[in-house]
């Protein structure tokens, strides 16, 4: 099977959402409301449990003048996965396409992969009570088809296909921008930090944090040496004491 | 970086502090329009608009990562959890050294209760409780949160059994046979009383992951306190659960000192609930059964304030780093962090 990802070029995006609402129709994702968020013209806010795809307007000055960048995000699918860590029924695995994939039938909606996320994707649904998050479409990527996202795109800002391919491409594509004068565009990419890569790459311009993409994404698995021998010392510390205190008394 | 820095100079140079100059203002771009056709100058920005002229970090300063959806049952579980889980321990050291067999029968009770009322705890926070066997599908030694679900379960029947072969009217023939069950009972419920601090410092939660270390060790003291403090409650004022008492307490100071000199936690200290919670831990937890346990320990009253005090910051400590979780979320600049390690 193909390792596939997604593309998204936030310099092609023109913020029309069909993203959104492609996804929420084809994975039957419930609605969330008509909240305001009062803190751009996004109104979605952010991913979570019923928002797979997640359109960012990024207002700034450049240059002096107004600018407006939109990009969809999504999940990462990690490479190396803290929500996949972190699952404690297996629920989360991992596809033969190489997506992360939470298996709604047998998630029983512990919250500990919420936590575990270093892109504060995958969410609990108050009502449902399970974890959600994007399924990659796994279920067209077995019949063969692109991700409902990938293919509602009118501009071709979201690409699906094979990880290298894509890299590749979105090398390319930066090149072909930077030669047109678009200075600050640049491939995001996380190789090279504790997650190992993604299955999501985004191209922006500027700085990917005003796009909320860490620049340096953290694995919580990292820590789980240290963090249990920590708890083995403390283990031999309290028994050390309690002994001491019943044979000295 | 946030509300403090100086406004953006430009985006909000336009004067519209009074009506009489806006209307002025107004007519001077009549003019221009009527004269030239079109108006040359930049338009107002509306104030708090579009272009936020304080950039906050990040998106909008939006938070990056998710906070905890754990339900109230979460943090009393990993008090009542610890608890139970040192109970255990202090049995098995009290019986096995036989220094008081008396007082190891009350703590394998206390850990019996709490083997009880974790799992309960345990199950009704899940999203889907009937699933709760779904733990047990596979083990994950990379999760703890799945090695912690085994360790319950396997704790809870381990303390049933200590229990029942801890009963004064148990033939003796059956002793070996508990204290085997006693140091199983004990291995499990040390590694019951420390998993939680392992579980949170193993997360993308910032203030829990820079306390990786210092949690487990932290709730550990706090669990043997609180455990301690309980078997005191039923009667066993005794000199040895006195120094229990005070090196649980010591502990829990010197822990939460480092994670108040060195853990980061002075943004959450910010957020009133996490900062009386925090201060409830170490101050009723640790700070009064300290001093009453070496200055008063021979009065029964004394001792019994101390216990019951240890006991109420064992669970503020566990709501207390839950929710100071929650508030570290909400601040996109950890995450953001290029030189995080």
């Amino acid at each position: 099977m193909p390792t596939t990802a997604f593309l998204t070029d936030s310099t092609l995006c023109i913020g029309c959402k069909a993203c959104e609402v492609a996804c929420k129709e084809w994975n039957d994702v419930p609605g969330d409301g008509y909240a305001f968020t009062g803190f751009s013209y996004d109104n979605t806010g952010a991913l979570g449990h019923s928002t797979y795809r997640h359109v960012k307007f990024v207002e700034r000055l450049r240059d002096g003048a107004p600018a407006w960048d939109f990009s969809s995000d999504v999940c990462k699918h990690c490479e190396r996965a803290g929500c996949l860590d972190a699952c404690p029924t297996g629920s989360i695995i991992r596809t033969e396409f190489g997506g992360v994939f939470v298996q709604p039938d047998v998630c029983n909606g512990c919250g500990y992969c919420v936590v575990s996320c270093p892109f504060g994707v995958v969410d609990r649904r108050p009502d449902d009570g399970r974890a959600f998050k994007c399924t990659f479409c796994y279920d067209r990527q077995k019949a063969g088809l692109t991700p409902a996202c990938a293919k509602v795109c009118p501009t071709e800002s979201i690409q699906f296909g094979e990880i290298e391919d894509l890299r590749a491409r979105g090398a390319a594509r930066v090149e072909t921008l930077r030669a047109r004068g678009v200075a600050d565009a640049v491939l995001y990419d996380p190789r090279d930090s504790e997650v190992g890569g993604t299955h999501a790459l985004f191209l922006v311009r500027g700085d990917v944090r005003e796009y909320n993409l860490p620049p340096a994404p953290r694995l919580p698995g990292t820590r789980l040496r240290e963090a249990w021998r920590s708890a083995g010392l403390a283990g031999i510390l309290a028994l050390a004491a309690t002994l001491v205190a019943f044979l000295a008394t | 970086m946030r509300g403090e820095e100086k406004k953006t100079p430009g985006v909000f140079s336009q004067k519209v502090d009074t009506i009489p100059d806006r209307e002025a203002r107004l007519d001077a771009i009549r003019d221009e329009a009527r004269a030239r056709g079109e108006v040359a100058a930049e338009g107002m920005a509306i104030a708090g608009g579009p272009l936020p002229p304080d950039a906050p970090v990040g998106y909008y300063g939006q938070p990056v990562l998710k906070a905890p959806v754990w339900t109230w049952e979460i943090p009393l579980y990993f008090a009542v959890g610890g608890i139970a889980g040192m109970a255990a321990a202090i049995a098995a050291v009290a019986s096995l050294t036989g220094a008081d067999p008396a007082l190891a029968g009350d703590a394998r009770l206390v850990a019996l209760g709490g083997a009880i009322v974790s799992p309960l705890l345990l199950i009704s926070d899940l999203g889907r409780p009937s699933r709760f066997l779904n733990m047990l599908r596979v083990f994950k030694s990379q999760s703890p949160m799945s090695v912690g679900a085994w360790t319950l379960v396997l704790f809870s029947s381990a303390a049933a059994a200590a229990w029942l072969l801890g009963l004064p009217q148990t033939p003796p023939g059956w002793t070996p046979l508990r204290v085997v069950v006693d140091v199983v009972a004990a291995v499990l419920g040390l590694t019951l009383a420390t998993y939680t601090g392992v579980l949170l410092g193993v997360s993308a939660v910032p203030v829990w992951t820079a306390n990786a270390r210092r949690l487990p060790l932290l709730f550990a003291a706090s669990s043997l306190g609180a455990a301690i403090s309980a078997v005191e409650l039923f009667g066993h004022f005794t000199p040895a659960a006195n120094v229990i008492g005070i090196a649980a307490a010591a502990g829990e100071v010197l822990f939460s000192g480092l994670a108040h000199r060195d853990g980061g936690l002075a943004g959450v200290m910010r957020d009133r609930r996490t900062r009386l919670l925090l201060l409830a831990a170490d101050v009723v937890g640790a700070a009064i059964p300290l001093v009453l346990r070496l200055f008063a320990a021979d009065l029964v009253a004394a001792r019994t304030v101390a216990a019951a005090a240890t006991i109420a910051g064992t669970v503020c400590l566990r709501y207390g780093w839950i929710a100071a979780g929650g508030v570290s979320t909400t601040d996109p600049s950890a995450a953001l962090d290029p030189a995080a390690k």
